[in-house]
């Protein structure tokens, strides 16, 4: 039995296994779709709208699509890579996100998609919300100012018994991700790393280590983000 | 109070996907959901104590904090503000010596705000202890906070008499109107409650069922307009150990409470409805999810279903059929209009916030805890039994060729007869307005604040699914109404309120849509910032659910139909401005250090 598919992005043909994602078949094939919320291993859930493309004109998540024999799919055209700057630029806009005094410059994927798309000045007004720094955990920081509410440490940081060690509060624009008291106390060195890792931005920082690799010599300070696709 | 609180997680088996009942029950004993219990659920439920406030945080009428021992919730919808909220909610405020949002000092009185509670009918209205109360006068205001204060039970505090129909019936004992002012295919009384379970489902295909419901032609009336057969042929071809029928009683688009007036009077039809439908679809499993506001129908709408039960309506063998096993359930919501998505829905039913997910998978293949799911409106489902006993052609023989049958309209606002309207489809707005006694209007929103604005030049056009399509809200507004500050601002306000926020677009663009907005209505606009607004808008259509996707509607639409209300507020001759005031933005630091700043070229 074929356990393949083909369908077509921006005119190239790409085969790919069933049951993979489009943004995974894509990036199989070598071609590059954006991503920020995704994480691998984990269910993705289509919160940053990054990975926005169009199949037969709709717009859909590549993350959450999964790849069928046939696809016609739009992605990397003018139209669509404006639509992703503004995504960019208004998350930009709605955090406190100043690069220079940022830990995780050069790491940072935010950061690395900005330069990638060229944002200069964001269009839309600065928010400039006020929002708060977590220091309570004796292993992290957990900075409001920075956090795109991806989700990312929500799903892939958990104890051994399940218990998520982040979690949402509020919701709307008062949306917040939120370190469990109790479990932030408890957290070990590994966790605490992970957890810093697997944020794209510097919302999360293991303490102490912060800038023990320096900027200059980072993931994306010389080569543009999506280069290994 | 602990041994209380796990008995209630003990009622429900320490099952997390029930967390909303839990939270409902908690919050009924104590007031409110404290540490304690929260604590006391992470250890029971497997979850840590943020994902128990996660759920508490995400919907309104739940919550950590102590509230009042009474509390108010005001309705701030667009037609409360036009029908007197504000002297309404001034009167609450002094005399419950509190400020909106909060609790009084003596912990006597919480008063809060709260999207559209379905009672645009007879606004102002608000929910005090879960009981409803409608046409609020100043004077009613006070009479019921002094009532409060001297101890009266809060089902004393009605001295206006029942409601008419049911309304009046002991199970339910409220002030709420029906306000039915037309009645067609749905409303009127020409049905025997359950005669097509008791003399059709034996006798008849599942399959037949679907065929004669795919005939009719009869598609969502929630808004949507999917195609009611088809989505019922897709949930009995899904595979599942289980298969779901939910009816979506969370109505929550502003301007609407048709719903509301079909589970008062009609609730027989809905639950038939479900009973046919999961006959037909194969399913054990039913729900229906009522939003919280409505919570005053819960008792009565609990004991119909008990007395189907005792009729052998509902469980196992219905009607001697063998094998068709099937049950409903009422969850109760807790206040998010977001909810009113079928798979946020599903979410929520699953004691989870009310996060719309990603489709594909759709809910009739994969829906709650993943069974198969079918999810219809209550007035859809309450349709069917009319089509199965009058047959297809009947049906399309009401409305037009692209609509089906009828569809019930919620008018409210600036006309002199606000209620519930069965009109058939293809009813043009002009006969609307004729109709509900609406005199010099500016405006009228059809579809709630997710539909559109329009004006006198478009009153010729038809509801349909091709035209104007309607989950039925029309709110008018006359001619002396401020479109852009009380209506625009109002609906804007609604969608950054319901945002759940899990997508970046819907959660952050309604906010800068918000300022640039403000800017205008400040006078300092110029011609760029309606550009701006409409380029800025379309940024919204790549969310992941209606709200999003619709949630620029109220600026868009109005743009659209009334520009020049937007060029009369801009800059002649000016071609930037930043909207910047210095004089306010130093107002707070000058007053604190007691310095009056020297403005040059202001």
């Amino acid at each position: 039995m074929n356990n393949t598919i083909k369908f077509k992005i921006d005119g190239k043909e790409i085969v790919a296994e069933k049951g993979k994602t489009v943004v995974e078949a894509a990036h199989d094939n070598g071609v590059y779709i954006p991503t920020l919320c995704n994480f691998p291993g984990v269910p993705p859930k289509g919160g940053c709208r990054m990975c926005t493309i169009k199949i037969n004109g709709r717009f859909m998540t590549s993350c959450t699509t999964p790849a069928a024999a046939g696809m016609e799919i739009e992605s990397n055209t003018p139209e669509i890579n404006e639509l992703r700057k503004s995504i960019i630029e208004l998350l930009f806009v709605s955090g406190n996100h100043f690069c220079p005094a940022c830990e995780k410059s050069g790491n940072c994927e935010l950061q690395a998609l900005a330069y990638r798309y060229q944002m200069m000045v964001p269009k839309f007004p600065y928010s400039f919300p006020v929002k708060e720094v977590d220091a309570s955990s004796p292993k992290i920081i957990k900075d409001q100012n920075r956090c795109v509410l991806c989700q990312r440490c929500m799903k892939t940081i958990k104890t051994e018994d399940g218990e998520r060690y982040f979690a949402f509060e509020n919701r709307g624009n008062n949306l917040e991700v939120i370190l469990d008291p109790e479990l932030g106390k408890k957290m070990s060195d590994e966790i605490a790393k992970l957890a810093m890792d697997n944020c794209p931005v510097g919302s999360i920082i293991q303490k102490e280590v912060g800038f023990i690799e320096p900027i200059g010599t980072r993931k994306y300070d010389k080569v543009a983000i999506g280069t290994d696709v | 109070m602990k041994e209380k609180i796990l008995e209630i997680i003990s009622n429900y088996n320490k099952d997390k996907t029930r967390l909303m009942d839990i939270l409902h029950d908690i919050q009924s004993i104590a007031g409110y959901v404290d540490a304690e219990s929260i604590e006391l659920l992470h250890k029971e439920l497997g979850i840590s104590a943020s994902q128990v406030r996660e759920v508490i945080s995400f919907y309104h009428f739940y919550s950590s904090e102590p509230l009042g021992k009474v509390n108010i919730y005001l309705n701030d919808s667009v037609t409360a503000i036009m029908h007197g909220r504000e002297a309404i909610l001034e009167t609450f405020e002094k005399e419950c010596n509190v400020k909106e949002g909060s609790v009084s000092e003596d912990g006597q009185f919480g008063l809060f705000h709260t999207s559209c509670i379905g009672m645009n009918d007879q606004e102002p209205a608000a929910i005090i202890n879960g009981k409803m109360f409608t046409r609020l006068t100043p004077y009613r205001v006070k009479e019921i906070v002094k009532d409060l204060k001297s101890g009266k039970d809060i089902k004393e505090l009605i001295y206006e008499g029942d409601g008419g129909g049911r309304n009046a019936l002991p199970g339910i004992h409220s002030m709420v109107c029906n306000n039915i002012r037309r009645r067609s295919a749905l409303l009127t009384h020409d049905y025997t409650p359950f005669d097509v379970t008791k003399k059709v489902l034996a006798n008849t295909s599942p399959e037949a069922i679907i065929d004669v419901v795919e005939a009719s032609n009869i598609r969502g009336r929630g808004g949507a307009g999917f195609p009611t057969g088809m989505k019922w042929k897709f949930g009995r071809k899904a595979v599942g150990d289980h298969h779901v029928i939910i009816c979506n009683a969370d109505e929550g688009e502003p301007g609407t409470f048709k719903d509301r007036v079909i589970l008062t009077e009609f609730p027989e039809l809905v639950f038939e409805g479900m009973v046919i439908a999961g006959y037909a679809v194969g399913a054990d499993i039913g729900l229906l999810y009522l939003r919280y506001e409505y919570k005053y129908l819960l008792n009565y709408l609990n004991g119909i279903l008990a007395d189907m039960r005792s009729k052998k309506l509902l469980g196992n063998g219905i009607n001697k059929i063998e094998g068709f096993n099937f049950d409903i359930r009422i969850q109760l919501g807790a206040g998010a209009y977001i909810c009113g998505e079928e798979s946020a829905l599903i979410e929520s039913l699953e004691g989870k916030r009310g996060e719309p997910r990603d489709k594909p998978p759709f809910p009739v293949e994969r829906g709650y805890l993943n069974y198969p799911t079918v999810v219809n409106n209550v007035e859809t489902l309450a349709l069917i039994p009319k089509i199965i006993t009058k047959g297809s052609d009947w049906f399309l023989g009401l409305g037009n060729k692209a609509s089906a049958g009828t569809k019930i309209l919620s008018i409210s606002g600036d006309c002199n007869y606000p209620g519930i309207y069965e009109v058939e489809w293809g009813t043009t707005i002009k006969d609307i307005l004729d109709m509900s006694g609406s005199l010099d209007v500016q405006a009228i929103q059809v579809a709630g604040p997710s539909g559109a604005l329009i004006g006198e030049k478009d009153f010729g056009r038809q509801i349909s699914y091709t035209d104007l399509p309607t989950g039925g809200s029309m709110i008018v507004f006359g001619k002396e109404r401020d479109i852009l500050n009380d209506v625009v601002m109002n609906f804007l306000n609604f969608f950054i309120e319901e945002s759940c926020g899990s997508c970046s677009t819907c959660r952050n663009m309604t906010s800068v849509l918000k300022e640039r907005f403000t800017k205008i209505l400040n006078g300092r606009g110029v011609k760029s910032d309606i550009d701006d607004l409409l380029n800025w808008s379309e940024l919204l259509k790549v969310s992941r659910c209606g709200l999003g996707q619709t949630a620029a509607n109220p600026i868009t639409s109005s743009i659209t139909n009334f520009r020049h209300l937007y060029e009369n507020l801009i800059q002649k001759d000016v071609v930037f401005d930043t909207g910047f005031d210095l004089e306010e933005s130093v107002k707070a630091s000058c007053a604190a250090v007691g310095r009056q700043p020297i403005l040059h070229n202001m």
